[in-house]
């Protein structure tokens, strides 16, 4: 399996992501954000950071490098995109994904170990979760208030779009677990394509023991095993 | 010529940042004061051209990157004198 994890000015999570494939077996590489060809990639990786600046908005500026058009006609054909916390925002800008991510509620960054629960585990991303318990995987993140309309959330749930909601360590959808304000408790979408996925925790952060969890690999391996 | 474009939240849309600075307002004493909503004023210095094309221009600007469609909506004024 041939990963890419994209380096854009300002990206911080891009060595993490790097490390974390490479720990799980991947062959990685990385994208520079002025590359024009993915060429014989199956995964491309968009890590977390503050893409230029988060000038404007999360992801609007990122979303118009010359790499994301590549990423945009890649994931068109097919291939697989994985677009973590600052990733997750330039996807939804990018239009690959449905909804927005706005400031957090509180207006603070949130910087913790969240639960949350895997909606579908019929997908590429989540097929190999095979515990039943929540995930504990970390955010970082001061913009992740997911935001959608109502007719465009009736039709993710309609394809099961929704793959992660935070939830409280019994697993229930709770408004104290939710760390930002987020529509529904989402925590992570997917196209309906189902090659896409969006989500703010960070996995790469959670592949060893040694760092506080490792339910970060059930994702992963999930990808590695298709 | 110059130009000023506004972008909001859309009116749906919850604004934190409105609702902490109204809070901020009220504990200074500005009871009068209702509601607060906080958005961008971008300035923009534009190559003369008939009005017309100017807004199309800059229409056409906001829907691809001065503005997201799915939260916030815009406003575009001007010449400016």
């Amino acid at each position: 399996m041939k990963a890419g994890v994209v380096i854009f000015p300002g990206s911080n999570c891009d060595r993490d992501a790097f490390e974390a494939l490479k720990l799980m077996g991947y062959e990685v590489s990385y994208i520079w954000h002025q590359e024009t060809q993915l060429k014989g990639l199956d995964l491309v990786v968009l890590p977390g950071g503050f893409s230029y600046g988060d000038y404007l908005r999360a992801g609007a500026i990122a979303r118009f490098s010359p790499v994301m058009r590549e990423v945009v006609k890649f994931a068109h054909k097919g291939g697989k995109v994985l677009g973590i916390c600052n990733g997750f925002q330039i996807l939804t800008e990018a239009g690959l994904l449905p909804g927005a991510l706005l400031r957090n509620q509180s207006l603070r960054f949130v910087c913790k170990y969240v639960s949350v629960r895997v909606e579908n585990k019929n997908t590429i991303f989540t097929h190999r979760v095979t515990v039943e318990r929540p995930l504990r995987i970390p955010i970082a993140h001061g913009e992740g208030n997911y935001v959608v309309d109502d007719d465009t959330l009736a039709e993710m749930k309609a394809h099961q779009q929704i793959i992660f909601r935070y939830v409280n360590e019994e697993g229930i959808v709770t408004p104290e677990a939710n760390p930002n304000g987020s529509r529904e408790n989402i925590a992570g979408v997917i196209n309906r394509q189902g090659n896409v996925l969006g989500m703010m925790p960070h996995p790469e952060r959670a592949v060893e023991h040694l760092l506080g969890s490792e339910d970060g690999r059930f994702i992963f391996e999930s990808l590695l095993a298709e | 010529m110059k130009w000023q474009i506004k972008v909001k939240l859309k009116s749906g849309i919850l604004d934190p940042q409105g609702k902490t600075v109204h809070h901020a307002l009220q504990h200074l004493g500005f009871q009068q004061i209702k509601d607060v909503r906080i958005g961008k004023l971008m300035e923009i210095e534009l190559e003369d051209m008939p009005e017309a094309e100017a807004r199309k221009l800059l229409e056409d600007a906001s829907r691809k990157l001065l503005a997201n469609p799915v939260v916030e909506e815009f406003e575009i004024e001007g010449p400016m004198p």
